[in-house]
């Protein structure tokens, strides 16, 4: 029999451990990634004529950084590898693909979904000024490019991540004028007991905040976004503390961030049942604790299945290749199985603590004002989404992208969808989970005019 | 010259390039994006379509789709993910009004 072909999606830490783990079997799985290197988002590499080092880049992960790119390059001869190559849509077991203007459409027995996240965001009035930018963006300028997005920044929203590349920003030399988080300090408290289960953790966030301190950046948690403020560009920022007052710093920059989002589209496409998971108020593909979805011959693994950061991302890579592998009828370690399930609860446990002492701001959300842009695309504000809730009656997402066109345009919803559902569920009056989420559609992202006629695989 | 955006803060010491950017030279190094490229010579990318403002980009990892630039002839460029190059000509509007819009 030949051997089955496994389409690993994503070549970041979950997409890269799933292709080691694969071809440690003998496979030679076809690894697909839109960047044009390998290492995802945490360890996402800095063109070939850069030269900061590996310390430089990554701090605390500079050793997991250096490893997961090892893994990988060490694979070259092993495995299909397929970079700037975008996954468009899955029908059936086949996956459409395309590169460089070429349309691909490729059979699979098994697809791992490997597809990370991005930045969740809430709208805020003037977020869509020249100057701001997501917290993710901000990071890569930095890491990518060795580019601050201002001079002088303010990092708004919440999150690990916040204090982290705000740290990152102050190190690198760029002004931090504040760091911004919506989430009160007692929140971080009530999260302990989670948080513990991973103290590396734990102390670098408590180290980050300390540098930050030290630099005396202006650090306030509990704070309201009121406005980004600026004629054609960002001037400043306005926000209220706890305490009721107002404030007002100026910047040029603000990088703005509320955690991650999953990447589910190709699941949703593939026909995966989704579950809407409390903690977090989002949609997630419904999965086993080995990465198997409702749909046979479909696996998901890492942030794009459900965020739990990127030590987790390689764990769940590798489980969901075994279960893959063990699906395909192939002899897999029962032992070694159970071993990442023990430490993929370890990693949801933390994940219950940051959802605790990170909370989406959906209090916030459902009272922005009326003018504020929700749909950054198509210019749709929160007014207009709620006339649509009430004067047509949308009763969910997909009825109100259809009247609004909320959701509708070229990001396709991964910058408002979150938003927009808070704000139908606030006017409805109804459970967050009862006013649906925004189906996927294919192309997952908008392709090219020019692209060519497909070639079947 | 209208001021930048972004701020080197390391690896200054790569190749120059330069491009056009609608028909105006601008200076880079090689190694940039197309988005760094401009911004780190000027303030904005494009105009929105909708008429509220400039804009300058949003997520830098491809998914806002907030960067498109197009080329002469009319193929729309995601500015983040794609490399600057020596020579390279952009423009910040499609060519034609009739490209656009492009559906999703
Ligand atoms: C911008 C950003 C910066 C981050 N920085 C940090 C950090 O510094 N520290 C930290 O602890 N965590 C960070 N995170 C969290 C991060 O998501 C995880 O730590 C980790 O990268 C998750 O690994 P992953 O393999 O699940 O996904 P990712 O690393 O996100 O990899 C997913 C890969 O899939 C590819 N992909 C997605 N969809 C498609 C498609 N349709 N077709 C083709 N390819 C596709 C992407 O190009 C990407 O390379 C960051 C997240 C983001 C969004």
């Amino acid at each position: 029999m030949a051997d089955p072909r496994i389409i690993v999606v994503g070549a970041g830490p979950a997409g890269v451990r799933a292709a080691e783990c694969l071809v440690e079997a003998g496979l030679r799985p076809i690894v697909i990634d839109e960047a044009s290197f390998s290492g995802g988002q945490i360890y996402r590499r800095q063109p070939r004529n850069f030269t900061r080092s590996y310390e430089s880049l990554y701090g605390f992960d500079a050793a997991k950084a250096r490893a997961l790119h090892g893994a990988f390059d060490g694979l070259k001869d092993a495995v299909d590898y397929r970079p700037d190559t975008l996954a468009w849509n899955i029908a059936g077991n086949v996956l459409h693909t395309v590169s460089d203007g070429v349309a691909r459409a490729i059979e699979f027995d098994a697809a791992i979904l490997a597809t990370g996240a991005t930045d969740r965001l809430a709208p805020i009035k003037g977020w869509t000024l020249p100057g701001s930018y997501s917290l993710g963006g901000s990071q890569i300028a930095l890491k990518a490019q060795a580019c601050g997005i201002g001079a002088r920044v303010v990092f708004m929203g919440t999150g690990p991540l916040l204090y982290l590349v705000a740290y990152q920003y102050a190190k690198a030399g760029v002004e931090v004028a504040a760091v911004l988080d919506t989430s009160p300090l007692s929140a971080q408290a009530k999260a302990m007991a989670d948080l513990v289960v991973r103290p590396d953790f734990l102390a670098r966030g408590l180290y980050f905040r300390a540098q930050l301190m030290a630099r005396r950046v202006t650090v306030r948690n509990g704070i309201t976004p009121i406005e980004v403020i600026g004629q054609s560009s960002v001037e400043g920022v306005r926000y209220r503390t706890a305490d009721g007052r107002e404030h007002r710093i100026e910047c040029d920059a603000v990088a703005m961030g509320f955690h991650l989002r999953s990447e589910t589209q190709l699941a949703d496409l593939a026909g995966c049942p989704f579950v809407f998971d409390e903690a977090t108020g989002q949609w997630r593909p419904e999965k086993d604790g080995d990465g198997r979805t409702g749909r046979p011959g479909i696996y998901v693994a890492g942030d794009g299945a459900k965020v739990l950061g990127a030590d987790a991302a390689e764990t769940a890579g590798r489980l969901a290749a075994l279960a893959a592998m063990k699906d395909l009828g192939r002899s897999v370690e029962e032992a070694e199985m159970d071993r990442l399930r023990g430490k993929m609860r370890r990693f949801d446990r933390f994940r219950r603590g940051l959802a605790t002492a990170f909370p989406w701001p959906a209090g916030l959300v459902r009272q922005v004002e009326d003018d504020v842009i929700v749909c950054r695309c198509e210019v749709i504000t929160a007014g207009q989404i709620r006339e649509t809730a009430c004067a047509k009656g949308a009763p969910e997402m997909n009825r109100t992208k259809a009247l609004s066109r909320v959701g509708m345009g070229r990001c396709q919803g991964r910058f408002c969808g979150s938003a927009a559902a808070e704000i139908l569920a606030e006017v409805r009056g109804r459970d967050l989970s009862e006013v649906g989420r925004l189906r996927g559609q294919a192309p997952v992202k908008p392709l090219s005019v020019s692209t060519i006629v497909e070639k079947a695989e | 010259m209208q001021t930048a955006r972004f701020k080197r803060v390391s690896e200054q010491d790569r190749n120059p390039i330069r491009l056009l950017i609608d028909g105006q030279v601008v200076k880079a190094l090689d190694g940039d994006s197309l988005l760094v490229a401009v911004l780190t010579s000027g303030p904005v990318l494009r105009q929105s379509e909708f008429g509220d403002g400039s804009r300058a980009g949003f997520c830098l990892m491809g998914a806002c789709q907030d960067c498109w630039m197009w080329t002469a002839d009319g193929q729309r460029i995601r500015a983040c993910t794609t490399p600057a190059r020596e020579g390279m000509s952009v423009l910040t509007q499609p060519p034609s009004e009739a490209l656009w819009p492009i559906p999703a």
